[in-house]
């Protein structure tokens, strides 16, 4: 053993100083960008609102006329996820159906419309990060102010939003599955005639796929929920509009009883989600 | 005194019977070899002294306490003077040796020196020494899933001999190492024991090892003590009878042929190669 | 053949019932919203509808207006994270006691915080930090952190309890503390995958940071919500695609460092 070669350092030192330097030198601005500030938390301001608030929420409102309003809320939040879903769905089809590679034919070989498809099928990509990579939150915020407070600006949202998710994972599934079928239905040029685009679609893809395609439907009906709550705090209607309401008003006693009904309700969905899902396994 | 069991039995969780009457006592400084066959409880025994596990009947005094009498506080002050050489050192993948080693120290170190040798290796000379006694020093800085299983023991013994116990429980500390290097750790823990008074018993799978370094073989069979004798009064019959083979042959380190009896050997601190 | 279809009438026996419960819930609900075809269809309001989208181009792009909303921007990636660091320290502190490591008790009264951290969703949280802390990002960043809390204490519970116990056991043998036992023995073994977590929900948290600025917790979010409520369409559109393009940059950034994180871990 040759002791001159033994390290009296760590020689991983400098690395580490240097990532722990680096780490200081960006979380340093973004503390500040992000004004964090603990101490605010305890301002004499602030903890006065936040405790009435708070106070507030002991006993939560029970009254009749209250819990009749927030039976309302409820149905329009679970109507909203519901319709939501349904447009959506119809705005992911077709978009999904033109998305599918295994589907064209002008991709088997080259072709006079294989340009065409290329395009086609770009174009519909862009659609589809446009339709998902804006959030719902903001179309709900745009819609309601185009049509006014209420539930269709959240109607509207989801099925923007949650057409492009779907469209794009529709997609997805069709193509990681078995496309052969498909493949082998658009190809056959002899008798039978080469089968059409729907055709291939229906009888070719969707048999292998449904099981998946319908789970993953249902899952995001589950988001769908919690995503209409939320989309009422910017007017949407359901509970999110009745919680903004009483946390507008300071009412502790009803954002109380709101927040306990949407825990509720989001397990229930979580419940029926995992059951449908299981009827379908 | 090292330790005092008084008979003493233990019953695992699942019923089964590990440790039944055994008695046994060690004077500070002494060394043993704990031999028998694969499931005869030399495992469970060294647990038992290491405070792992409670027993079922008996008595247990482990450094001049029973350490099931004791407060939390002191009987975390009782596991730093007791060292263990796990048969599988279990050391997390992606921590490097010298932290393993360093780590032995965990119970005696104040907090604040344990978390800043996360940020650098609070004695590097310490852990070098002790390496360079196996020879491993070269591995300081390498990660532990880089290194083979007889590399992994040595540096599990390493780590016990950094923390300087005044007991050392060794659980087949050398089943992966080849004759040369297995001998050159007993040696090691030998020249610990004999150096600084420290009580050792070490359960050997290799009778050889044992003949051949321990003053003192207690022979361990289905969880009874079967003989406690020096290695001049061990005979072949004793063994055939503890491993309770006719035919095959003792299990020795390398797979060599036993022979009996065994000279003790003199040893020598090895002289650390770093500074 | 004949029995194969007979099978298959079937089982679609099941299937229809299903279908035409689903379609009567589809029916019943858009019944009960107050949105009639007349309403959201009819060629005037379509008209208004036209004219107000049009009304968003094209986006205001003049230097002064692109700087405020790139600098609202980066507000976001801060709020972003450091709610998410926020919430990973939270994580890690509730992960303990969550994954059993005291007894039955602490378990689930961590188990239950978790959860409740995780239900109440990161736009509540800040609706209610907003109260607490007062307008501006820092409000956005309670709120992040607060709810990733609840999701990153329950994976990294789940983490701690697939790991391996006995580096840690071994380090109670020398006389370790148990938090130090956690730290050398435990952590190293679980560090890259709480790590790959923690970015996972990152991700996440820089869309989520875009929009908490709706109810005042600043960053894109509270700008759009400003100029949308001046009715600067032209503005607001500046802002939408900046959400956009953040989408897009974090959704390419995330695929390479995935792949990057793969490939230091095979
Ligand atoms: N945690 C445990 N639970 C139940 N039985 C065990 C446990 N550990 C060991 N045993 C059993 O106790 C006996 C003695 O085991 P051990 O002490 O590991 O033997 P050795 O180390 O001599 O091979 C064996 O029969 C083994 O199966
Ligand atoms: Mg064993």
């Amino acid at each position: 053993m040759n002791p001159q070669s033994l390290p009296d350092r760590d020689p991983d030192a400098l690395r580490r100083a240097t990532l722990l330097l680096a780490g200081m030198l960006v979380l340093w601005p973004l503390l500040v960008v992000s004004q964090f500030r603990p101490a605010a938390l305890f301002e004499p301001g602030n903890l006065a609102a936040m405790g009435h608030f708070l106070k507030g929420f002991l006993p939560p409102e029970v009254s009749v006329g209250f819990l009749g309003l927030l039976v309302k809320a409820m149905l329009e939040t679970l109507a909203i996820a519901t319709a939501g879903v349904t447009l959506a769905l119809l705005v992911a089809a077709p978009l999904a159906f033109a998305m599918t590679h295994s589907l064209s034919v002008s991709r088997i070989g080259p072709g006079p419309g294989r340009l065409r498809g290329e395009v086609l099928r770009g174009a519909v990509r862009l659609l589809l990060v446009v339709l998902r990579g804006i959030p719902e939150l903001v179309w709900a915020l745009v819609f309601v102010r185009a049509l006014g407070l209420g539930p269709a600006a959240g109607v509207l949202a989801l099925a923007i939003t949650y057409g492009g998710m779907l469209g794009k994972v529709y997609a997805e599934i069709l193509e990681s599955g078995d496309t052969r079928p498909a493949r082998a239905l658009r190809q056959k040029r002899r008798s039978p005639p080469r089968s059409g685009r729907v055709a291939a679609l229906l009888y070719g893809l969707v048999p292998g796929a449904v099981q998946e395609l319908v789970s993953y439907t249902i899952y995001r009906w589950e988001c769908a929920i919690r995503a209409s709550v939320v989309m009422g705090f910017v007017g949407a209607g359901g509970l999110g509009q009745l919680m903004d309401q009483a946390m507008k008003m300071l009412n502790g006693g009803e954002a109380a009883t709101i927040l306990i009904v949407f825990l509720l309700l989001v397990l229930l969905a979580d419940a029926i989600s995992a059951w449908l899902r299981r009827q379908l396994a | 005194m090292g330790f005092r069991l008084q008979r003493l039995g233990l019953v695992h969780a699942n019923g089964l019977r590990a440790l039944a009457g055994v008695t046994l006592a060690a004077r500070r400084g002494e060394r043993i070899a704990v031999i028998g066959p694969s499931g005869a409880g030399k495992t469970t025994l060294l647990r038992l002294l290491g405070t792992a596990v409670r027993p079922s009947e008996g008595r247990v005094e482990v450094l001049e306490s029973n350490p099931w009498q004791l407060s939390g506080g002191a009987l975390r002050r009782l596991r730093t003077r007791i060292g263990t050489v796990h048969q599988a050192p279990p050391l997390p993948a992606r921590q490097r040796v010298i932290t393993a080693v360093l780590a032995g120290r965990l119970g005696t170190w104040p907090w604040w020196k344990s978390l800043l040798s996360l940020a650098y290796p609070a004695d590097i000379a310490g852990a070098c020494a002790q390496l360079a006694r196996l020879d491993l020093a070269d591995r300081l800085f390498d990660r532990c899933d880089r290194l083979s299983g007889g590399q992994l023991q040595r540096v599990g013994i390493a780590r016990v001999l950094y923390q300087q116990p005044e007991l050392i429980l060794a659980d087949e500390p050398v089943s992966a190492m080849d004759p040369a290097l297995a001998d050159l750790a007993i040696q090691q823990l030998i020249a610990e024991a004999t150096g600084r008074g420290v009580t050792l018993i070490a359960s050997l799978h290799a009778v050889d090892l044992a003949l051949r370094w321990f003053p003192r073989i207690v022979g361990l069979r289905a969880g009874e003590v079967a003989f406690d004798l020096p290695p001049v009064r061990i005979t072949d019959a004793l063994l055939r009878d503890l491993y309770a083979s006719e035919s095959a042959t003792l299990p020795t380190q390398g797979g060599e042929p036993l022979r009996l009896p065994q000279p003790g050997a003199e040893v020598a601190v090895r002289r650390p190669a770093c500074q | 053949m004949q029995n194969d279809e007979a099978k298959a009438l079937q089982l679609c026996f099941s299937c229809v019932i299903t279908l035409v419960i689903a379609a009567a819930v589809v029916i019943a609900s858009f019944a009960y919203l107050p949105l009639g075809p007349g309403r959201l269809f009819s060629r005037e309001a379509g008209g208004e509808m036209l004219e107000f989208f049009l009304s968003f181009f094209p986006p205001d792009l003049s230097a002064g207006h692109v700087r405020k909303t790139a600098w609202a921007a980066v507000e976001t990636l801060a709020v972003s994270a450091v709610g998410t660091l926020l919430a990973a320290v939270g994580g890690l502190l509730l992960c303990l006691p969550a994954s059993g490591r005291y007894g039955w008790a602490p378990r689930a009264l961590a188990r239950g915080l978790l959860n409740l951290l995780r239900s109440v969703p990161e736009l509540v949280w800040a609706a209610l930090m907003v109260l607490a802390a007062g307008l501006g990002p820092f409000a956005g960043v309670l709120a992040l952190g607060l709810h990733t809390t609840g999701v990153l204490g329950r994976l990294f519970a789940e983490a701690l309890e697939n790991t391996p116990k006995e580096p840690a056991a071994a380090l109670l043998g020398v006389g370790a503390s148990p938090a130090l036992a956690f730290v050398y023995g435990t952590l190293p073994g679980v560090a890259p995958q709480l790590l790959a977590y923690t970015l996972y929900r990152w991700e996440m948290n820089i869309r989520m940071a875009a929009i908490l600025g709706f109810v005042g917790a600043g960053g894109l979010g509270q700008m759009l919500y400003y100029e949308l409520s001046l009715f600067h369409q032209a503005q607001a559109a500046t802002v939408i695609g900046a959400m956009l393009l953040l989408s897009v940059a974090v959704d390419a950034a995330s695929a390479v460092a995935r792949r990057g994180l793969a490939r230091a871990y095979a």
